[in-house]
């Protein structure tokens, strides 16, 4: 079954495309990332199904409604999903358990507050003003003001911009354990190593566009693509692309008798397949 | 499956969580509580003359705060904190929880009251204990009194969350709300006798509601023989409702329609 349906979504403002046509279906608990440079119509697609935006054209269907509702449809369609926004900091002069406690009174069925905090880790500081957390523990907060009211979709805008590599590492666990719950999410990042990690399936979207649709396993031809070997000789760096990289490495391992000098093989990064596609279609990463 | 909390219930609780969380920022207590309180005790010390008979300037400026009182915590203090929260990715945040649009404005609503209720009850106690002024007896200044409050504070409340779309952003709101209730209460007649101003002031303030509540005040707080001080030689009550009234209406339209969730 399938949470969210788009087909033919479109959105122009007055200067810009900024969705030109996108079609997506994303099924019951997947983690599903967007991935794109800035202006890519990223933001512009999400904040459509979150219901945050009007589309000029197009069928969209999140969880069997269509999100541009309005009155107590509209509160209805909210109680089941929950939204991590990009950026929120507010001035934070309530503690965390009085802050998950009043959101959890928004949703019909919410989570308990206190099990909540204990799932982002933050058990700590459940009686700290929120001005007083780290920017990583302000994140793990929002995501469970994002999950209180036990939503069947979560939205994550750039969870981790900002994070340091441990922050980072601690947050994809806590995203795995909601996928452990069978949450949906819809993920949208700028690092190509959180898509890899988390993702089920990564659509690439440039210029309002949808240029492929894929597991980062496979995206780009990624599982098919050449292998590189590298090694050093008469200490120059040489290289070789290759579909039998152990071939190759057999070979200079009589070569050389033995050991070769700074051997590397290594096979395409989802980051390098990403920028050959973007660059591929004249966009530019920032 | 359990339903959804009343949007009252939620307005509610958004009140509770408000007051807790204004009662914490203490540049918003000093600022919006104490800054009117202080300003009584400058101006009523500095000002002790008798400006007609039985009636001091303390008097008459004490009148004038309680009316700016309104200002301050409705008007003032949303047009303020709205667009920073604004700046600060929570109204967004709100508006992505089932929680209804109603329900905010009810809490914002409840932190008004709250605080219009301590900062009357400091304005009077400050008035009475040390500018001789005298609570009414007579039971219908007291209802003019709960009247004027009511639509005061519903009228400010109204016109706060309309202007909150006017700062760009969070950081300058108070630059461009603070000199628009400056002027007012200086064209009003808070800081100085209304009818010593120049007319076309005295015209210009007479559009706004401020000059209509410190009037309105005044009829409370001062002897009735006052009204003929007055610009109109009447207190003109009736005339005071039905502009608040009109106030409110205006406010309440552009609220609506100009309210922004988001930083634009």
């Amino acid at each position: 079954m399938s949470v969210i349906e788009v087909r033919g979504l479109r959105k122009s403002y007055p200067d810009t495309v900024a969705v030109d046509g996108v079609d997506l279906s994303i099924a019951q608990g997947e983690i599903f990332a967007l991935l794109g440079p800035n202006g890519a119509g990223k933001t512009t697609t999400v904040e459509i199904l979150e219901g945050f935006r009007k589309r000029d054209s197009g069928e969209v269907s999140v969880l069997g409604m269509d999100p541009q509702v309005t009155g107590h449809d509209a509160r209805e369609f909210r109680d089941r999903i929950g939204i991590v926004l990009q950026s929120t900091s507010d001035a934070g002069d309530l503690t965390v358990a009085e802050t998950m406690h009043h959101f959890s009174g928004y949703y019909a069925n919410p989570r308990n507050a206190d099990e909540v905090i204990a799932s982002v880790g933050l058990s700590e500081k459940s009686g700290s003003l929120i001005r007083t957390l780290s920017g990583g523990q302000r994140r793990r907060l929002d995501v469970g003001l994002g999950i209180i009211g036990s939503p069947e979709l979560l939205f994550l805008d750039e969870p981790t911009t900002g994070f340091d590599p441990e922050a980072r590492r601690s947050f994809w666990e806590l995203i795995n354990s909601l996928r452990n719950l069978g949450t949906t999410i819809l993920l949208t990042t700028h690092y190509l190593d959180e898509a890899e990690a988390l993702a089920d399936r990564v659509a690439v979207i440039n210029k309002g566009k949808i240029l492929e649709i894929s597991t980062p396993a496979n995206l780009g031809g990624r599982s098919t693509s050449l292998a590189r070997v590298q090694w050093e000789s008469n200490g120059a760096m040489i290289e070789e692309l290759t579909s039998e990289p152990t071939a190759v490495v057999q070979r200079l391992s009589s070569q050389f008798n033995g050991e070769i000098p700074k051997l590397i093989v290594s096979r395409p990064t989802l980051e390098d397949i990403y920028l050959e596609m973007i660059e591929a279609v004249g966009g530019s990463v920032e | 499956m359990k339903t959804l909390p009343s949007m009252l219930t939620l307005g509610i609780r958004r009140g509770n969580i408000e007051i807790r969380q204004f009662s914490r920022q203490r540049e918003s207590v000093v600022f919006t509580l104490l800054f009117p309180v202080m300003l009584m005790a400058i101006f009523g010390s500095v000002f002790k003359d008798t400006i007609a008979p039985g009636v001091t300037f303390s008097q008459y400026f004490v009148a004038g705060m309680i009316a700016s009182g309104l200002v301050n915590s409705g008007f003032q203090q949303l047009a303020i904190i709205i667009p920073m929260e604004r700046d600060f990715g929570s109204l967004k945040r709100l508006r992505g929880t089932p929680m209804p649009v109603a329900s905010y404005f009810i809490g914002k609503t409840i932190l008004v009251l709250a605080s219009m209720f301590i900062q009357l009850i400091l304005l009077l106690a400050g008035g009475v204990l040390f500018f001789g002024v005298h609570l009414p007896t007579a039971p219908s200044k007291w209802i003019t009194f709960i009247w004027l409050t009511i639509l005061g504070t519903a009228a400010s409340t109204a016109l706060g969350i309309a202007f909150s779309a006017v700062p760009k952003s969070g950081r300058g709101a108070s630059a461009v709300v603070s000199p628009v209730v400056i002027i007012l209460q200086f064209f009003s007649g808070v800081f100085f006798i209304f009818t010593q101003l120049p007319a076309w002031m005295q015209q210009v303030a007479a559009i706004f509601p401020l000059k209509w509540l410190c009037q309105g005040m005044r009829s409370v707080f001062l002897p009735d023989s006052f009204a003929t001080q007055e610009v109109a030689k009447s207190w003109e009550t009736g005339k005071t409702a039905v502009i608040l009234v009109v106030w409110l209406i205006v406010g309440l339209a552009f609220a609506i329609r100009t309210f922004k969730w988001e930083r634009s």
